[in-house]
């Protein structure tokens, strides 16, 4: 079994405990999604329309709850400076791990959505839009936001930091999701254009955020 | 005298010690005419006197990336070529450009209210605009949230170069989106479309501005770089205390 596979594996078991990031990401997605109709009111048409907006919402801070846990918990019993200092690229294992934590984290959001959507009265169709919205999003969100765990992990109390650095950059994979869902739910407007973007910044998200990460790490563990 | 010779602080003070009143003066008089000019442009055919907004809301707006720019080269500077005086740069110009992109919200806004019929809109130029302002802010915080000043400067960085990418989306962003802000009319291939007689206060204005920002960011450096022998004097000082106290200390003294 490789490094990467090993680190990957060791990080997905982590957090699949009860400790671990995946089932507190999922609750504090459905306390969101379970606020709002109290908020909003009742009225059905109204949290028809605005469904999606509110899933990707709860997603969006739910995956931002969890992102503290990517380096804080290496790095209160050290194995974050080993990892730094191994052989594996530092590019390569924050990369793993930011997969780990989508796999851990990310997909069983992805999994309760179709239950939530019941929750905001979507239909079937919708709840699919929201569904692959959020499959193409949610590594954006995983790897930018792993650039701002990155960067606060040298602090003590580094947890609102965290949530300031990281939104300004969620910001766009947030409207160009929300823009996916609704062309594809009401409208004349094209799927195809914003879902094209979504899935580019997960890309590009990819390729910046281990690097950037990697720089962070480098620099502020010392 | 190179740019390396500004690397060492001291030569650096003493130098903008002899600069700085230059650059007072030259910006008060570039801003003093550029206000005049931009007073008496005639009225625009369809806007009126409020036209004479774009006299500050532009020069601020193109501030506002400027001075990001200028502290991603100074990143680089920390960053690939550790140059001393480079994280100086970078956490001085901060405050000044979150200003700049302050203003520019704020002008514009008001600019919009008797064009557009409305303070605000979620347009791509007000929204990526909007994120530079939320990102300065969360840059700031970061410098302030790390004690040590080196690890703090590194850490902000790799924030700034990751947040430049935001700046050609800004640039871009009234072309590739159907936008309510007006698309470019200075910077633009073909020229700009503006007519002289808004374009040339415009300019003086643009370089006025620039040099507000040269004068308070070599200020500001200044500044920075006094409070840090500060820092380093109160360090030493408690420092000194401090053995002075414990080999005061009857547990210190030979028995």
């Amino acid at each position: 079994m490789t490094a990467l596979g090993a680190l990957i594996r060791r990080d997905i078991r982590i957090a699949l405990r009860v400790g671990g990031g995946a089932l507190i990401g999922v609750l504090f997605f459905l306390t969101v999604v379970v606020l709002m109709p109290f908020a909003i009111g009742p009225d059905l048409a109204l949290l028809t329309r605005l469904g999606p907006a509110i899933l990707w919402l709860g997603a969006l801070l739910a995956s931002l709850l969890t992102l503290d846990r990517l380096f804080m918990a290496d790095h209160e019993d050290g194995s974050l400076d080993l990892i730094v200092m191994g052989r594996v690229p530092l590019e390569l294992a924050c990369a793993a791990k930011a997969l780990a934590h989508w796999l851990a984290a990310g997909l069983p959001l992805i999994v309760a959505t179709p239950v939530l959507g019941l929750l905001l009265n979507l239909d079937m169709s919708a709840t699919g839009a929201v569904a692959l919205t959020l499959l193409a999003g949610t590594p954006a969100l995983t790897f930018t936001g792993m650039i701002g765990a990155a960067l606060a992990v040298t602090l003590r109390r580094g947890g609102l930091l965290l949530a300031v650095l990281v939104l300004p950059l969620s910001i766009p994979v947030l409207i160009f999701g929300v823009a996916a869902c609704e062309a594809a739910i009401s409208g004349p407007s094209s799927f195809g254009a914003p879902f094209s973007i979504l899935c580019a910044l997960s890309l590009v998200s990819l390729v910046v955020g281990p690097f950037a990460a990697a720089a962070s790490l480098r620099h502020g563990l010392d | 005298m190179k740019i390396a010779d500004l690397a060492n602080p001291t030569r650096f003070l003493s130098l903008t010690a002899r600069l700085l009143p230059y650059l007072v003066a030259g910006t008060t008089i570039v801003l003093l005419v550029g206000l005049y000019l931009s007073a008496t442009a005639p009225d625009d055919y369809q806007q009126g006197a409020t036209v004479k907004i774009m006299f500050i809301h532009v020069p601020n707006a193109w501030l506002s990336t400027f001075v990001w720019a200028v502290m991603s080269v100074a990143a680089l500077g920390t960053l690939v070529w550790r140059h001393p005086l480079a994280d100086v740069a970078a956490k001085t110009a901060a405050p000044i450009g979150a200003s700049f992109t302050f203003l520019a919200l704020v002008t514009g806004s008001l600019w919009g209210r008797p064009m557009w019929g409305t303070y605000w809109e979620w347009d791509a130029r007000l929204t990526s605009v909007l994120i530079l302002f939320l990102m300065y802010l969360g840059l700031m915080a970061l410098w302030r949230a790390v004690e040590d000043p080196s690890r703090a400067a590194r850490a902000a960085a790799v924030l700034t170069l990751v947040g430049a990418l935001n700046l050609p989306i800004i640039k871009f962003s009234v072309d590739w989106w159907n936008t309510l802000h007006q698309p470019a009319s200075v910077f633009r291939m073909g020229g700009p479309t503006l007519d002289r007689a808004f374009l040339i206060p415009l300019m003086v204005m643009a370089v006025g501005f620039t040099l507000l920002f040269i004068t308070l960011h070599v200020a500001a450096m200044r500044n920075e770089i006094l409070r840090r022998r500060v820092r380093a004097l109160q360090m030493i000082q408690a420092r000194a205390s401090a053995t002075e106290l414990s080999a005061a200390s009857p547990a210190s003294q030979p028995a």
